[in-house]
């Protein structure tokens, strides 16, 4: 079922100075699935993603998109296979308008009409500030601008670092239904999360990381009904955090 | 640009408004015709500041890099400008005003192309090396600015060279009892061109789109699948032929050029930089306008204190705004 998988980790080991913080990840993303990366703070995820898009190079393994290697690119030949990243700080331009950070994501002939349509759908609060300075957004608007921007194309992979991440439960249940209509369209994701409430809802697979490496693959629906599992995984439990 | 105007709050007016608030509180402690003598001249500085320095501050926002050597260019500028004039000495002092301007567009268009080609050059042998690397880029770029300064000896010779303004530009016009010297208005005019110019590319163009987004993040531009640094490339050549121009109008305005006409003008443009805040093209232009102002004000008020005035003005913009005036990314 190789074909199933559209992004592969074998064996990745990353460095950061003189730091070893990755220690052989292996990791596979199906497509058009929602995979959650969970893990403590410090377990290597936002390590993983940015080692995914060349932002810290991998000092041993493999990493694969679609069956080839992609270790060895630089990031923007990463981001052009069609791998869009939401980093954690959302990468926002502040001084560019909402128009702007989206129009940058878009190809030399500007938006499709139908698809900025379906995008401010999801969120019409970015309508609203349309021309507005991005720096002028509350916290929740940027990461709605900032996965916005992420999708204003066709992407093959949307990678997803903390969407949540200090946003309000109305933002978060926001930012669900978001993803669930992501979901809806075949679309594949790696999104990694500490809000269980949201990787409960949204998730579809998971794997569960720890000090650098994955100790646990498997159905998202399986861990969030495996209380001890949680416990084990992670130190606590999904039911603790509705 | 309405939205986004309306979208300040109301601290961020304040450094738009400094520039009038200087200029109308000057004007009732002089003559006016002083007043709008110096205020003219303060505009025509601080425009020729700004060419100067308005390449510097892309290159220090969108590639981080620490170049002691843009007064090379500076003065790479200003020696062709007295080789163009020095070729044609017939058009310069003719009384016509056609042939006095071609000359100068003649010598700015060889500037242009000079300085960005020895822009070009530069980046790709030296400064490509030493990306991410502070302090590697301050010494391997004032070692070039010394050398740069060299070969102006080996070419040009040791010794100060003349470049006298085009006839048709020397001498005032007489404006509300005011004596407007014409070449400062030339040097507005063609300030206000560029500053234009830059305003439309980096606003209106998918190019200045990412420059703007670079100075703020190059990770997150590369990750959104651009290569960037084919974009520092085209910033640095378009930062050194601006001091190429700048230089040839420096150069005009002194009516003398020395090897070191560059390189004098280096912590002037440091300051119009930190002023303006790293990147920001509106606010170099704005910070190099107040030094100019400040410059002339000072000078004529209190003589003593114009060589410490700029150092002082920008003290004071820090302590009010740590950042500079407009500092990029502050959203």
């Amino acid at each position: 079922m190789t074909n199933d998988i559209l992004l592969e980790l074998a064996g990745v080991h990353t460095h950061i100075g003189r730091y070893h913080i990755l220690h052989g990840v292996d990791l596979a993303v199906r497509r058009g699935r929602l995979t959650m990366l969970l893990g403590r703070n410090g377990a290597g995820k936002t390590t993983t993603l940015r080692t995914i898009m060349g932002l810290w190079r991998r000092s041993a393994g493999e990493i694969r998109f679609d069956g080839a290697p992609i270790g060895a690119l630089a990031t923007p030949d990463i981001a052009r296979l069609g791998i869009a990243y939401v980093p954690e700080n959302m990468g926002i331009f502040a001084e560019l308008t909402v128009r702007e950070n989206l129009l940058l994501a878009t190809g030399p002939e500007g938006f499709d009409e139908a698809r900025l349509e379906a995008v401010l759908a999801l969120f019409p609060a970015l309508r609203e500030k349309w021309n507005n300075p991005a720096g002028s957004l509350s916290g929740g608007q940027k990461q709605m601008l900032a996965i916005s921007r992420a999708i204003i194309e066709e992407r093959r992979l949307l990678i997803v670092d903390e969407p949540t991440k200090g946003l309000a439960p109305a933002v978060i249940q926001l930012l669900i239904d978001a993803f669930l209509r992501l979901k809806s369209t075949a679309t594949t994701i790696l999104l990694v999360e500490q809000n269980f409430h949201m990787a409960r809802s949204v998730g579809d697979d998971v794997a569960v990381m720890d000090d650098g490496r994955i100790v646990h693959t498997g159905s998202m629906a399986a861990l969030a009904a495996d209380e001890a599992l949680q416990q084990h995984l992670l130190g606590l439990s999904l039911a603790s955090h509705q | 640009m309405i939205a986004r105007w309306l979208s300040l709050r109301a601290g961020d007016w304040a450094p738009y408004a400094l520039l009038p608030l200087l200029v109308l509180a000057t004007l009732p402690v002089m003559s006016f015709s002083t007043w709008l003598t110096l205020t003219v001249a303060g505009f025509a500085m601080g425009m020729m500041l700004f060419l100067m320095a308005a390449g510097l501050t892309l290159i220090f926002g969108l590639m981080q890099v620490f170049t002691f050597a843009h007064g090379a260019f500076i003065t790479l500028g200003a020696y062709l400008a007295v080789s163009v004039f020095g070729a044609l000495a017939g058009w310069s002092s003719a009384t016509s005003w056609a042939l006095n301007l071609a000359v100068l567009a003649a010598a700015l268009a060889v500037a242009l192309l000079a300085s960005g080609a020895a822009g070009y050059v530069f980046e790709r042998l030296i400064i490509r090396r030493v990306y991410g690397a502070h302090l590697r880029q301050i010494l391997i770029t004032m070692g070039g600015l010394i050398i740069a300064e060299q070969l102006v000896v080996a070419i040009w010779g040791a010794n100060p060279l003349p470049l006298p303004k085009p006839a048709s530009f020397q001498g005032s016009l007489i404006i509300a009892g005011a004596a407007i010297e014409k070449y400062r208005l030339i040097a507005v005019v063609l300030g206000l061109a560029v500053y234009a110019g830059l305003h439309l590319l980096l606003n209106r163009t998918r190019v200045g789109l990412l420059v703007r987004a670079g100075v703020e993040n190059i990770e997150m531009v590369e990750a959104l699948g651009y290569r960037i640094r084919r974009l520092f490339i085209g910033v640095f050549v378009t930062g050194t032929a601006l001091a190429g121009i700048g230089g040839v109008m420096w150069g005009l305005y002194q009516e003398l050029v020395t090897r070191s006409i560059g390189s004098e003008m280096t912590i002037l443009i440091f300051i119009i930089l930190i002023i303006g805040g790293l990147g920001s093209i509106g606010g170099c232009f704005t910070a190099a306008i107040l030094v100019g102002l400040v410059t002339n004000y000072v000078g004529f008020l209190a003589p003593k204190l114009a060589l410490g005035s700029t150092i002082l003005l920008m003290m004071l913009v820090l302590l009010w705004r740590p950042r500079g005036l407009f500092p990029v990314g502050a959203g």
